[in-house]
């Protein structure tokens, strides 16, 4: 039985990863989309989504008075970031150089390059869009997931955080780039979980009977 | 281990069902739109598009329940289009449980609506549908027209220009359908379909007159395309979606299995 909360910020459409929790939670769990920090801050996990871009979105959480309360909860519960959410929580993103990302982790959010080809020589489309395979590094919340599954992917930037360390998951386009990072209690995606069909709705499965440990 | 081409099944709505015609004549009924949309995950489609074919209000609704229905159990990216027009409409879809809506002929009427939408909800959920007709004659070079209203009412613009315009003012894909092959099985318009790839930095989805598996095939290997869009070759069940995919990956084309 858990309490969840997806952050609400007015940052694109919380429905689909709303749906995919509750889909693939137990019945006694709660899923509440909410924006009000007293609700977060007593949650037992917290979902970390957005789409968008990363002045909007920093500017959003500064105004809604989530800065702090995403500080507070990455330093106490499970905390799932996917997309945007990954994103923010580096140090500074290329999409917004003048913007203070949350810098939970150490780091950088860069953009792919224009001119990117295939080894066939074809040139490759940005956004990084589509299923792409994720190759996995040790971490609780792959269980039962293959090695190497194709997640859906749609963003222009990616992450580079300083500690290689951690990183647990990379994805190749055409060169390999961390599209799962996480630390402690901390679990963050580049992909969407909630539109990768069977594989994804078993990593949230994971993340809602995660402790936020990591024992190995 | 690359990124895979999808395959997209697109289920055109009318009434609450999904129905299918030959250049928008002689429609069938091809059947629950839930059902379908249910089949086709469960045999692997990378993605699912509605197209609400009249547009109307009464439709518009309907539309809106399947595709809340859908988004509770399908988990996949879901695009919506035909007769998207405001902010208000986009909103409505993705509170439904879309994940992309497809503009058109609201693009044509006014281009920064496109812009508009993009700023508002990002890129990557914004679609823009390009109908395009060959407008040259055969010995001239070969040139491409928007057209909207299903194909029949043209505009004068020319089809690549709009599309590296469309880009520019903020759509994360491109929807290209030939509307002289749509519904005709004879394969894509492969010319068209390259030509915009090639000027574009997005995804495009190329669309209109699948009749074999050899046309998904050569829609990406000869158009470039990012994606295939087809209806009524899985509808029917003809093929299902798994063998489409087996068959492009004996092409040597990536696919997510």
């Amino acid at each position: 039985m858990a309490f969840v909360a997806v952050i609400d910020y007015g940052m694109g459409n919380l429905h689909s990863i709303a749906k995919a929790l509750q889909h693939t939670s137990s019945n006694d769990d709660t899923i509440v989309i909410t924006g009000d920090p007293k609700t977060i801050l007593s949650a037992d996990k917290v979902v970390f989504p957005g789409v968008g871009a990363m002045r909007d979105c920093m500017q959003a959480l500064t105004q809604t008075g989530l800065v702090e309360v995403i500080k507070d909860v990455a330093l106490t519960k499970p905390l799932l970031g996917i997309c945007l959410g990954m994103q923010a929580l580096m140090t500074t993103s290329a999409e917004a150089p003048d913007t203070e990302c949350l810098n939970i982790f150490s780091g950088q959010v860069l953009k792919f390059s224009d001119h990117l080809h295939d080894s066939a020589g074809n040139s490759l489309k940005i956004p990084h869009m589509g299923w792409n395979h994720v190759e996995q590094k040790v971490h609780p919340l792959w269980q039962n997931i293959p090695q190497n599954s194709r997640f859906y992917f749609v963003h222009s930037y990616y992450v580079q955080p300083e500690a290689l360390s951690c990183i647990v998951a990379t994805a190749n386009y055409p060169t390999s780039f961390p599209c799962a990072i996480a630390r402690n209690n901390i679990f963050a995606v580049q992909f969407h979980p909630e539109k990768s069909q069977t594989v994804g709705l078993q990593l949230l499965k994971n993340f809602l009977s995660w402790d936020g440990t990591v024992a190995f | 281990m690359s990124l895979a081409k999808r395959i997209i099944p697109c289920l055109d709505v009318d009434q609450g069902r999904v129905v299918k015609g030959v250049k928008f004549v002689n429609i069938r009924d091809a059947g629950d739109p839930v059902e379908i949309a249910r089949r086709y995950d469960q045999e692997g489609a990378d993605e699912l598009t509605f197209l609400d074919i009249t547009a109307t209000h009464a439709n518009r609704d309907t539309l809106i329940h399947v595709v809340e229905q859908v988004a509770s159990e399908v988990f996949i990216p879901l695009t919506v289009g035909g007769g998207i027009r405001s902010v208000t409409d986009i909103r409505n879809m993705l509170n439904a449980g879309a994940d992309k809506v497809a503009i058109n002929s609201a693009a044509v009427v006014n281009p920064y609506f496109v812009d508009e939408a993009a700023t508002r909800f990002g890129s990557q959920c914004i679609v823009v549908a390009i109908d395009a007709k060959k407008v040259s004659a055969d010995n001239e070079a070969e040139r491409w027209e928007i057209f909207t209203h299903g194909g029949r009412k043209a505009t004068g613009i020319e089809a690549v220009a709009w599309a590296e315009k469309m880009v520019r003012l903020g759509a994360g894909e491109l929807l290209l359908t030939s509307m002289d092959r749509d519904g005709t099985r004879s394969g894509f318009d492969l010319h068209l379909t390259k030509a915009i790839s090639e000027a574009v930095s997005v995804p495009v989805i190329a669309s209109g007159g699948v009749g074999s598996l050899e046309h998904l095939a050569e829609g990406i290997l000869q158009g470039k395309a990012d994606a295939v869009l087809a209806a009524s070759i899985f509808h029917f069940a003809e093929y299902t979606i798994h063998q489409a995919k087996e068959y492009l990956q004996a092409q040597g084309i990536e696919v997510r299995l």
